[in-house]
């Protein structure tokens, strides 16, 4: 059974109903439980929770130092092409938008990972847009190929495979995947995603069990929050998550919070994400799944994220370039996937984790062969 | 037996420390600190962690060179992984003492006994001095004990947990029935219960999130060194009154000492 069928069991729930009913008294006897289920990670996403932020904050704290410890790892992204056959309409690299579309070489994917590595990482996200002319698997297995030379962990965040796909790009050294349902909204999906392989909402959905049973060691997910109600979404994104722990015990699940930045194309998020809202997720998500990672890019601020690193929070991402290449070679003049809030050197963010009295993790994961 | 001869022997060492110190949860900055005042003799290190491009994100950095290493072979799925991260380790230069962590459940951490059995019948055959993390299993123990393990590292609870020995019946018929050393690992959160573990019998105790998150580590350290150490006495000292089967008289069986009538 994929996540379809219990997405559908769920969907019937009347939300609006099930919110305007939780009250104060019922997020705290959720506080109290020892492990939750998903009604109570809804009633933890209720507008009753937001009186309660501060003790499910101290409940989130002592989960995530219990099972994560003070240490919070970091990575980088490396965009190797933005070459890309979707029209996402909240996407700079949609194929609507005219900007300068480019594919890294060989010799440029070696000069971007020696800079890379140099810096300290050795956690490497690699992305790119869908295009199997340009970017075919035989393309990404090469890449593969060479970053594995530089890092010890590589992570993929690229278009939807089949599962022989991702059996080729685990074997050719991809040890974890990123991918984003975007909107669980099956109606926003559609219009959304007007055009392009994208659109396919099944195919998408079911995208990290396929790369579960090729294989990858980590799966992590999540929805783009400003496009669709964010408490329904946040909803999803858990039990997404859940299911996958459920499904494939052996693999570490990790889910994402990440939230639209401005965009070429002047995207206007319809749904408003505040600062609040953003930490009812995390700390909803960090009580419902204590073991799962949780990650938050430079696409947040940096008082944000300092405050964040304390509250659930075990994966970040730093020096962020989302163009491509841009890390070795500059590409001023080059449009990112979106433009990146916290724009600090890796030094700078080592020493703040470092002050809050945290562990900056570069190397969590030794590959085996 | 006298206190100078309580030693604990592992393999080729002889540790006068009954307290492990993992290094996991932990800001690599206090694990001197740490481990000064835990007075420990081994410590884990996972080899997934370890860096050995950057000497600053590296704990191995951070640990004085009279400490055994114990690498642990977090990340492995089955005992093929392990073994691997093992002879990884060890070509590394982390001695040959390993920790087997086989993990297919990662919601709960459980080990995982079956694949643990075979990493550490392959490993002992390699020469490793291999230390075993399991669930408190009487079968699986003994296996091991045939397999070749060094000791046996059963859970007091789920890892992370600091919930104390909530498997302490079993943990005590490990006591009993396996000849080598028992070390509890994960789920010892309080000093009071690394004294209760040692009061028990078993032969160590391993502690990591215990120490990581306690406000003060390094004082939660020391703190833990003497609960171990009393614990430990307080073994040896032997069973005071309270011992299941004292009793001040024989109410049900005083009158076989009787003379017939």
């Amino acid at each position: 059974m994929s996540f379809l069928a219990e997405m559908e069991l769920y969907e019937k729930i009347d939300f609006s109903f099930f919110w305007r009913k939780t009250g104060v008294e019922d997020v705290r006897a959720v506080l109290d439980r020892e492990s939750l289920k998903p009604l109570d990670f809804l009633t933890l996403l209720s507008p009753a929770a937001t009186d309660c932020l501060e003790e499910t904050a101290r409940v989130a704290r002592e989960l995530t130092l219990c099972n994560f410890g003070k240490i919070i790892m970091l990575y980088t992204p490396l965009y190797l092409s933005n070459h890309c056959v979707n029209h996402c309409r909240y996407c700079s690299f949609s194929a609507a938008h005219r900007l300068v579309r480019k594919r890294l070489t060989v010799e440029e994917i070696k000069k971007e990972a020696e800079f890379i590595a140099g810096q300290g990482f050795q956690d490497l996200l690699v992305l790119t847009g869908e295009s199997r002319s340009v970017t075919p698997v035989s393309y990404l297995e090469e890449a593969l190929g060479i970053l594995k030379e530089y890092f010890p962990a590589l992570g993929l965040e690229i278009y939807s495979l089949s599962t022989e796909e991702y059996r080729r790009l685990v074997n050719a050294g991809a040890d974890y995947l990123t991918v984003y349902q975007e909107v669980y909204n099956r109606e926003t999906y559609n219009y959304l995603h007007p055009q392009g392989p994208k659109k396919d909402y099944l195919f998408r959905l079911t995208t990290p069990e396929r790369a579960g049973a090729a294989g990858m060691r980590n799966l992590s997910i999540g929805a783009l929050l400003g496009l669709e109600d964010w408490r329904r979404e946040i909803f999803f994104t858990g039990l997404h998550a859940a299911y996958l722990q459920r499904k494939f015990s052996d693999i570490e699940v990790g889910v994402s919070v990440p939230r639209v930045r401005p965009n070429l194309g002047g995207f206007i998020p319809p749904v408003e994400v505040t600062d609040n809202d953003l930490v009812q997720s995390i700390l909803a998500l960090r009580l419902f799944l204590p073991r799962v990672g949780i990650s938050v890019s430079t696409r947040e601020t940096p008082w944000l994220r300092d405050h964040l690193i304390k509250l659930g929070v075990t994966r970040i991402s730093a020096a962020s370039v989302t163009s491509v290449g841009g890390h070795a070679l500059p590409a001023e003049d080059e449009e990112g996937q979106f433009v990146p809030a916290d724009g600090r050197t890796v030094e700078e963010i080592k020493e703040m984790i470092t002050t809050c009295g945290y562990q900056p993790v570069f190397k969590d994961w030794h590959r085996l062969w | 037996m006298g206190k100078r001869e309580d030693k604990l022997k592992i393999g080729s060492k002889t540790l006068s420390s009954r307290l492990f110190v993992g290094t996991g949860k932990l800001a690599n900055n206090l694990l001197p600190g740490v481990i000064t005042a835990s007075g420990t003799e081994v410590v884990t290190v996972a080899l997934r962690r370890a860096d050995f491009h950057s000497p600053q994100e590296n704990p191995l950095t951070f640990i004085p060179e009279e400490i055994t290493i114990m690498p642990n072979t977090s990340g492995a799925r089955n005992a093929v992984e392990a073994a691997r991260i093992a002879r990884l380790a060890r070509a590394a230069g982390c001695g040959d003492w390993v920790k087997i962590e086989v993990i297919t459940d990662q919601k709960y951490l459980f080990p995982d006994n079956e694949e643990t059995v075979k990493a550490t019948g392959i490993l002992a055959k390699e020469g490793f001095v291999v230390l075993p993390y399991i669930m408190p299993d009487l079968v699986v123990a003994r296996r091991l004990e045939d397999a070749g393990a060094a000791a046996v590292m059963p859970l007091g609870a789920p890892i992370g947990s600091n919930r104390g020995l909530r498997s302490r019946e079993f943990l005590r018929i490990l006591v009993e029935e396996i000849k080598v050393p028992v070390i509890v690992d994960a789920g010892i959160g309080k000093p009071s219960e690394a004294a209760e573990a040692m009061e028990m019998g078993m032969d160590a105790v391993l502690v990591n999130t215990g120490v990581a998150v306690a406000g003060d580590p390094v004082m939660m350290a020391g703190a833990f060194a003497k609960a171990v150490k009393a614990g430990r006495e307080a073994f040896l000292a032997g069973p005071g009154v309270a011992g299941r089967y004292a009793s001040a008289s024989s109410p049900l069986t005083g009158f076989l000492h009787e003379v017939k009538k």
